[in-house]
């Protein structure tokens, strides 16, 4: 059958695409229910975070990255290994502070937004919100580093390309158990 | 690439948020019927993207054929177990290893549970058919997990 054949080349794709789609709908959900931005905003936040905990166990089981030395190291494990291995891209790690806790992931493309348009009356709506949940969450649980993580450009918003900004808040210790290490 | 896992958490958190969103009396009800609008959104959009470049198809059963093989195994990872029907509308598509359900524990202790579980699909399917020219109605039902039935009834026009 003619249907057949492009198929295997095409798996992948539909894959993200599924994710995609599926993640359209819960914005739009998500908007329907709640009566302002910054509350789907928030809502976002929260299920990336969810996301993130649970995200990062599976992420230290398939790729084999050791322990990262510093801010440095992780965030080139993020762009390079994370984003690629989850969404199929490498933003592009720049804009460091001079104290080196602070840095911006440029993603060229983003996955997320691949069949979307803002309409005007949602003009403060932080569409990718979901990501600086996932990257909230994860860091924090496995890797006990605070961060904090915002959209500084998007391209749903005119921008010319995405820009992440993560800052380093501190290493949250107190979760240790007395005696270890 | 691993973004079937990203998928499967995000299903895990629509089913979180509108469970939590839905809790009044009926709630369960209610939460199904909204987790299936959202899945019937997305298998709307997927299956035009996924049919752009298809052959046309001959008739229902054709239909159905594409969402067991391909439809599911882009999707799910792997096809339908078992496709039957009475020829008078009505399909049951069997999966023996439902991908969204693997992740529960097999046992009775969640079975109630699994109708939230399967919503998010019965839309997805339903949404599909409907784009493809086929108008129907989606239900599922689990009796050993991680095995379940989706039934598909198909509405005349």
């Amino acid at each position: 059958m003619s249907r057949q054949s492009n198929r295997t080349t095409d798996n992948k794709k539909m894959n993200s695409e599924l994710f995609t789609l599926t993640y359209g709908a819960l914005v739009t959900q998500l908007c329907k229910d709640y009566e302002n931005d910054e509350e789907v905003n928030k809502q976002l936040d929260k299920m990336g975070y969810n996301i993130g905990v649970r995200l990062i166990e599976d992420f230290l089981a398939r790729s084999s990255v050791g322990r990262c030395h510093d801010f440095r190291e992780t965030a080139d494990v993020i762009a390079k290994v994370a984003f690629k291995m989850y969404l199929g891209i490498t933003p592009s790690v720049t804009n460091w502070s001079p104290a080196g806790d602070e840095f911006s992931l440029i993603l060229e493309s983003n996955p997320l937004v691949d069949f979307v348009e803002l309409p005007d009356n949602h003009n403060t709506l932080i569409y990718s919100n979901l990501l600086c949940g996932v990257l909230r969450g994860a860091l924090e649980m496995v890797v006990q580093m605070a961060v904090d993580v915002r959209f500084a450009q998007d391209t749903l918003r005119g921008d010319s390309v995405t820009e992440i900004r993560m800052k380093f808040i501190k290493r949250i210790e107190e979760n240790l158990p007395a005696g270890d290490e | 690439m691993a973004d079937e896992a990203l998928f499967q958490f995000l299903h895990n958190e629509l089913i979180q948020y509108v469970n939590n969103a839905e809790s009044g009396e009926n709630e369960n009800g209610r939460c199904v019927s909204k987790l299936e609008n959202i899945g019937f959104r997305v298998g709307q959009g997927l299956i035009e993207r996924f049919t752009k470049d298809t052959a046309r198809f001959k008739d229902e059963l054709d239909v159905m054929k594409f969402i067991c093989k391909d439809f599911w195994t882009c999707v799910f990872k792997k096809q339908i177990d078992n496709l039957r029907t009475n020829h008078q509308g009505i399909y049951v598509l069997q999966d023996n290893k439902f991908r969204l359900l693997t992740q529960l524990s097999a046992g009775k202790q969640y079975l109630e549970h699994s109708p939230k579980y399967l919503a998010f699909t019965c839309g997805l399917v339903r949404g599909g058919l409907y784009n493809l020219g086929v108008k129907s109605i989606v239900t599922a039902e689990v009796s050993v997990m991680p095995a379940c039935k989706f039934q598909v009834m198909i509405q005349k026009m």
